[in-house]
């Protein structure tokens, strides 16, 4: 099933895959509701569980990958999920990065297992959480906790034409001041982490006088043992800091 | 704006600021000025001089910014903030050009800004000093910029003497400031009981006309006299410039550069604050949205950029600047040094705001005395 009406370029397949997440990120996509009225002219939603439960069959232009590999099933499904895709972007802390969930991997894994469930022989877990591209080839991603809309809108976009996504990957600090807020540092003493975090929020939590908290992990370079040192003297113990 | 020698001063009383926003709003304006908000001084729409930080001045020192009362009645007594003029002629972001395709070429449409006329009060000496700087980057030259030049025709400044500078101010190294002298149509000195007044051009005139003004008292200019020049005489912050630029060529391989680099979080704050950094990145949009059939037209948009973020110096396979000690040292080179062979004039005017607005308070002046020193 082609899904394009004659005489119509034929549409882009999308399919959108779920790992270990909260979902929050495909919530993103599901919030684009106006654009998705006039995308789906150009892309046909394949496989996307969350927005419909009727799917089809592989293979598909373009994949957007939420959450992390926590499972041995996952790691096959996944495999399978890249054999099925020409580009593959992943989305999300989850993806990207392992997300929170990766905090296991300074853990004993079989050690948690038993203080939460009763019965812990029936959990068939990986000792790490670990992001999709330590397991497949990934052509690019989308940083964000979660991802910024705007942000899927564009390399969905870039996908038809055909081009790479085009996001910074610099510091929050730029948007920050692009946009005129004044920096929380340095007025109000806060350890906004906006010098080591990536742009791509529009720096939303400095623009209501909130320190940034990294949502969009590491940005290009950072320097975050020189921040680290601030925070410090700023009054923050080694305990506050990771 | 001219360059006329500013006219004799004249005395606006207190009680009478208000005339001249609506003076300056008879003519047209949109004014802004400095007011507090979310802890510091900025830029914005002022209505009233209700919205003036009233009786407040700042304690600013490297990577610290303070607001405190000051015990007086003064509108003016903060001496700057984050904000500059330069967003207000270089715009953080705007679009440049619409593409749309033309047969089986493609056509680009030149966008011009929305430039209404725009009243800036409470504007410094080195804010106008830089407004020069970039003056010669934007406007002279071959390419002079239509979307610089739009705006920058449109704005009236009302500068403001500084009668008491912050720590990390230096303008009297760099010749700028702190008294105003060029470049303003309207520059005012703050005393207790109102404002000493001096028209920079023809349209500063013709708005002074509308003022309710007397001459001022003697006694009132002997006492401006004496502020400015304690102003300058208690300057603390020095930046040696006799030597520049060639103190920075020979010192290109200091140990000085890595050791700034181990500190600097390359977060590129102070050149967003900067007032003469124009450094910008040109990038084509695909337009979004019905009726645009996603990435049928595209627009270029131009937003400022910075010489700290690595990706500003990759070309094709390779970076020319990969660790920030490599960057930091393009910036300060480029701003005390090769500016001035590249523009006539240094890219510092000792404004201090990248000393006061860099999160890890790196300090430039600083940073030249130690690469001063003998490299270890
Ligand atoms: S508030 Fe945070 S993000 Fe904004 S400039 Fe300051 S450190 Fe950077
Ligand atoms: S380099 Fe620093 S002190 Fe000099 S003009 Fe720029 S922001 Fe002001
Ligand atoms: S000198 Fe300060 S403001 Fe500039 S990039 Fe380094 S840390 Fe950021």
């Amino acid at each position: 099933m082609s899904g394009s009406a004659p005489g119509e370029p034929r549409r882009l397949r999308l399919a959108v895959h779920k790992f270990a997440s909260c979902d929050g990120c495909q919530l993103q996509i599901l919030n684009l509701e106006d654009e998705l009225l006039w995308l789906s002219r150009r892309i046909e939603i394949a496989y996307f569980l969350e927005w419909s439960s009727r799917s089809l069959e592989g293979p598909y232009d373009l994949a957007l990958v939420e959450g992390s590999i926590t499972t041995p099933r996952d790691a096959e499904r996944i495999r399978q999920v890249r054999e099925q895709t020409r580009t593959l972007i992943t989305i999300g802390a989850c993806a990207t990065a392992g997300g929170i969930q990766a905090l296991r991997n300074w853990a004993d894994v079989e050690e948690w297992k038993r203080q939460v469930y009763p019965e812990p022989r029936w959990l068939e877990v990986l000792p790490t959480s670990t992001p999709i591209s330590a397991h497949v080839r990934v052509d690019d991603e989308i940083h964000g906790c979660p991802v910024n809309k705007e942000q899927v809108l564009r390399v969905i976009v870039r996908a038809l034409l055909g081009t790479r996504p085009d996001l910074p990957s610099h510091s929050v600090c730029l948007e920050c001041k692009r946009q005129g807020h004044v920096c929380v540092v340095v007025a109000r003493g806060l350890p906004c982490m906006g010098p080591v975090t990536r742009a791509g929020c529009g720096a939303l939590c400095p623009g209501l006088a909130r320190d940034c908290y990294a949502c969009f992990g590491p940005c290009d370079d950072p320097n975050p043992e020189a921040l680290a040192a601030r925070f410090q003297d700023l009054g923050l113990g080694a305990a506050d800091r990771v | 704006m001219t360059g006329a020698k500013p006219a004799p001063a004249q005395f606006l009383a207190r009680a009478d600021l208000q005339r001249l926003l609506e003076a300056l709003r008879a003519r047209g304006y949109r004014v802004m000025g400095p007011v507090p908000r979310d802890g510091a001084v900025v830029f914005d729409e002022v209505r009233s001089v209700d919205e003036l930080p009233r009786g407040l001045r700042e304690a600013q020192e490297p990577g610290r910014y303070r607001l405190e009362p000051n015990g007086r009645d003064t509108v003016f007594d903060v001496v700057n903030g984050p904000g500059s003029l330069k967003p207000y002629v270089f715009a953080p972001r705007e679009k440049l050009l619409q593409v749309e395709p033309e047969g089986r070429s493609f056509r680009a449409q030149e966008l011009h800004p929305d430039a209404p006329k725009l009243a800036v009060i409470g504007v410094r000496a080195c804010d106008l000093a830089a407004l020069s700087v970039q003056d010669r980057i934007f406007l002279e030259g071959r390419y002079p910029d239509s979307y610089y030049a739009a705006r920058r025709r449109q704005l009236f400044l009302v500068a403001v003497n500084c009668t008491r500078s912050a720590s990390t101010c230096f303008c009297v190294s760099m010749a700028t400031g702190p008294e105003a002298t060029q470049g303003f149509d309207l520059a005012l000195t703050e005393q207790e009981w109102g404002f000493l007044v001096r028209a920079g051009s023809a349209l500063g005139r013709e708005v002074q006309q509308a003022l309710p003004l007397t001459p001022a008292p003697e006694a009132a200019l002997a006492r401006e006299r004496t502020s400015l020049e304690t102003c300058a005489a208690t300057m603390q912050r020095k930046l040696e410039t006799a030597d520049l630029p060639e103190v920075l060529y020979r010192n290109l391989e200091h140990p000085r550069w890595h050791d700034v680099g181990s500190r600097c979080l390359s977060c590129g704050n102070c050149t967003m604050v900067c007032p003469t950094c124009f450094c910008h990145d040109e990038k084509d949009e695909p337009l979004l949205g019905e009726p645009d059939e996603a990435g049928v037209r595209s627009v270029r948009v131009r937003e400022w950029d910075s010489c700290f973020n690595r990706e500003h110096a990759q070309v094709y396979g390779l970076n020319y600047r990969p660790k920030i000690e490599d960057r930091y040292r393009q910036w300060l080179v480029h701003k005390l040094a090769s500016w001035i062979d590249q523009f006539g004039t240094s890219g510092c005017v000792g404004c201090g705001r990248c000393i006061t607005w860099c999160p890890v308070g790196i300090d430039l002046t600083e940073e030249m005395r130690a690469l001063r020193e003998p490299g270890a």
